[in-house]
């Protein structure tokens, strides 16, 4: 259900070059301070959307962690990704509550609008769809997040309407843009 | 003549029904000058199904209207500020007069959630107007000796509101006996159960009283330094404990030498990376130690060597909110709640086919059918209910037939159930119990850390077996495999993860065997939920030739033209569903 701990072949082999200077400022703030693993490599990935293959080589050198140790907490937690996602991720809530108000057939349904699978994102590079545990709004289920605004009450068609309108918002803007 | 007050709910629930909305649209109702009043905001009240939620406080006192879309405020709004009139329809609670949905308030002790709903969170002006810092402070003037809180908290009877159900007292005991130059207070804010959302509302709401609760640990035991771990999907949670914490240090509640004592304490927040195994208290510091959060075998416990192997009391939010109100209205008034062994409250969070879903705080020892007929007002649709689900996927379900079962630790563990952490999903006929085993074992399987092989490998193995039954695949002597490796599992884990995660598959065996036994020999979903035990036929009384199914049909497999019957082949038929959705002559029949 959730997307995979472990980092799929293209992982990190993305075309486009890695600019690690930016970890700078992160690795100043987490320098001397024991346990911020974690916050580092959350860092990391606010950075980058992702945690790059790059990024461990330099984080092991900055905390003197095995990066064999930094990998394996990065593919422990859910919240890691190795490779590249959409600019908008859906996560599409699969607790309890929204199972049994049918949550699967919001998935089902984004997944034919969007001709992706489960944790895949679109061609184009707008949209990653994830499934999640629980996003705490039980009694607005079954709900969705996209980015930081949650969606509730769904069934397939209002959850697929709701990522319509965001496409065309995002068309006009970029038009919007190049106008400029 | 007083001020009129607008308030409106924003927790992450509310805002999720569209309040941020509600909220510009009063704003700029406000800004046409037409009416007056103070535009203000709170967080979660627990009504879930009637947000987003405006609250007008003025002459006629406070009365909070449900449903208030942007769309349908402005008229409550002027009807109430402009004309004086009540829109009694719209109108959800109110403290002069009675309203429909009064029943949801009736019988709901609110002591952990005292403040959830009658504040803004993020102000601590109005924090410290309902007495928050008023336990800790009085604890320092007063030099209350450690052993006396102790003896305050073990005699409220308050036992660890996050599921185990631990004496709280005696935990802070031991923190306390063993000596150190270090020791440590860990808030676990990882509310991983799917269909639980107190402790997210607890935080959005009134995080000034788990702060304080904190403090008075710390105080008790002699920490200085707090640490709340928080799940990282409740990014409102974690902005306003930033919020509260850097409040409370800017008033000097919180920091160094406080109230003039040598007493000093800090609190920072600690984001999870979305891991249910971190939520077991050993895992939970070995993730705040920057490592994969996998838990460790106990003893040593914790209150001898936790975080960074100091002494360290971890404890639910739940249980932190309520330390403050112990502390401030005594041990005895607390224990007036509750039952012989369970005192005091506790918070759920009623989700599921519940027409009033919410959060609600009852004094334990009240009925499950209490809560779910009186508060939460029965199942949606008035269909029949089938059994609640207690505890998450740590829990098991418990049938409509024991729905006179009270709520407290013991009475629910007799069940075969726990009380969980305060989860409680409501089920009715349509909801299959097998699936719904299936989903819980689909989700411990993916949370177990890996440690333990009867865990890691046993609940794979679990879910294998669910799975053929819900394809039709099972056979004699599944129900019997299935029990077995239950046991094993239970025995052989480590932590709670892997000796609870059997409990959903447990109980369903125990109380809806039936219901295994219809999947295995009869090939038959009763709940018409698993789609490859389902067969799906055109009634052809009400089938009108419309086409319509047999356009939608994705395999070709209903054959009939224009005005005449359909027909179903069932060699090709994938049950997909599609035709049963479609079609609007309900002429499609399920079996």
């Amino acid at each position: 259900m959730r997307i995979t701990r472990i980092a799929n072949e293209q992982a990190g082999l993305t075309n486009e070059t890695v600019d690690l200077s930016v970890m700078e400022p992160l690795l100043e703030q987490y320098k001397s301070k024991s346990g911020s693993l974690i916050p580092l490599l959350q860092g990391t990935q606010a950075l980058f959307g992702f945690i790059p293959a790059e990024a461990f080589q330099k984080l092991s050198d900055a905390t003197k962690i095995a990066t064999a140790d930094i990998y394996g907490v990065a593919t422990f937690y859910a919240q890691f990704r190795l490779s590249p996602v959409g600019k908008t991720i859906i996560k599409v809530c699969h607790g309890t509550a929204c199972h049994v108000q049918n949550a699967n057939a919001i998935t089902d349904a984004i997944k034919d609008y969007l001709k992706v699978k489960d944790g895949e994102t679109t061609e184009d590079g707008e949209f990653t769809l994830e499934s999640v545990a629980c996003l705490g709004c039980c009694s607005l289920a079954p709900v969705m997040m996209i980015g930081d605004n949650t969606h509730g009450k769904l069934n397939g068609k209002s959850a697929v309407r709701i990522i319509k309108d965001l496409k065309n918002q995002l068309c006009s803007s970029e038009a919007d843009g190049q106008l400029k | 003549m007083e001020k009129t007050k607008v308030i409106v709910g924003l927790g992450s629930c509310g805002i999720a029904a569209g309040a941020s909305k509600t909220y510009s649209q009063i704003a700029s109702i406000l800004a046409q000058g037409e009416m007056q009043f103070e535009l203000a905001r709170t967080s979660c009240i627990g009504m879930c199904y009637k947000e987003p939620l405006v609250e007008i406080q003025d002459a006629k006192g406070k009365i909070i209207y449900g449903d208030m879309t942007a769309e349908a405020v402005e008229a409550v709004l002027r009807a109430h500020i402009l004309e004086g009139k009540i829109d009694t329809e719209k109108a959800v609670h109110a403290e002069k007069l009675a309203t429909k949905e009064d029943g949801f308030f009736k019988g709901q002790v609110k002591i952990a959630l005292r403040n959830c709903g009658y504040m803004d969170p993020e102000s601590i002006e109005e924090a410290l107007e309902h007495d928050a810092y008023k336990a800790i402070q009085h604890l320092i003037n007063t030099k209350t000796e450690s052993t006396d809180v102790i003896q305050t908290i073990l005699d409220s009877g308050l036992r660890g509101r996050g599921g185990g159900g631990f004496p709280t007292g005696l935990k802070w005991k031991f923190a306390y006996q063993n000596e150190s130059n270090q020791k440590y207070i860990i808030c676990n804010a990882d509310e991983g159960d799917p269909g639980a959302f107190m402790d997210r509302s607890l935080l959005e709401g009134d995080p000034h009283a788990v702060l304080e609760g904190m403090m008075i640990g710390g105080y008790t035991i002699g920490a200085s330094q707090g640490v709340i771990y928080c799940r990282a999907e409740y990014p409102l949670a974690i902005k306003r404990l930033n919020i509260a914490i850097d409040q409370a240090k800017e008033k000097g509640l919180l920091g160094e030498n406080l109230f003039g004592s040598d007493f000093s304490f800090d609190i920072y927040v600690k984001e999870g990376a979305g891991a249910f195994v971190c939520g077991e208290e050993t895992a939970l510091i070995a993730s705040i130690e920057g490592q994969r959060g996998m838990p460790r075998k106990r003893p040593p416990f914790p209150a001898v060597s936790g975080l960074w192997g100091k002494p360290t009391n971890i404890n639910n939010v739940e249980t932190w909110a309520n330390v403050p109100w112990i502390i401030n209205h005594g041990a005895k008034a607390y224990a007036a709640y509750g039952t012989e062994k369970s005192k005091g409250t506790k918070v759920f969070a009623l989700t599921g086919k519940i027409k009033h879903g919410g959060l609600v705080e009852v004094p334990m020892g009240v009925t499950i059918n209490d809560i779910i007929f009186k508060l939460g007002g029965g199942i949606q649709d008035d269909k029949k209910f089938k059994a609640v689900q207690l505890g998450g996927p740590s829990g098991g379900c418990i049938p409509a037939e024991l729905g006179n079962t009270i709520v407290d630790y013991d009475s629910v563990n007799a069940t075969g159930a726990i009380m969980g952490s305060g989860g409680m999903v409501v089920m009715d006929e349509s909801t299959c119990m097998i699936d719904l085993a299936k989903f819980f074992l689909n989700f411990t399987q993916e949370e177990s850390c890996g440690k333990c092989t009867f865990c890691r490998v046993g609940t794979k193995r679990m879910l294998e077996m669910l799975e053929r039954i819900t394809e039709g695949k099972g056979e004699e002597g599944d129900l019997e495999k299935l029990e077995a490796l239950a046991y094993q599992i239970k025995n052989n884990s480590l932590c709670g993860l892997g000796q609870t995660a059997p409990n959903p598959v447990l109980t369903t065996l125990k109380y809806f065997r039936h219901e295994y036994e219809a999947h295995i020999y009869d090939k038959k979903c009763p709940a018409k939920v698993c789609k490859p035990l389902l067969t799906y036929s055109i009634d052809p009384d009400k089938c009108t030739g419309c086409t319509v199914c047999a356009k939608k049909c994705p395999v070709n497999a209903i054959a009939g033209s224009r005005k005449t019957l359909h027909t179903i082949d069932q060699k090709i038929c994938i049950q997909c569903g599609e035709c049963f959705t479609v079609c609007k002559f309900e002429a499609v029949l399920v079996d």
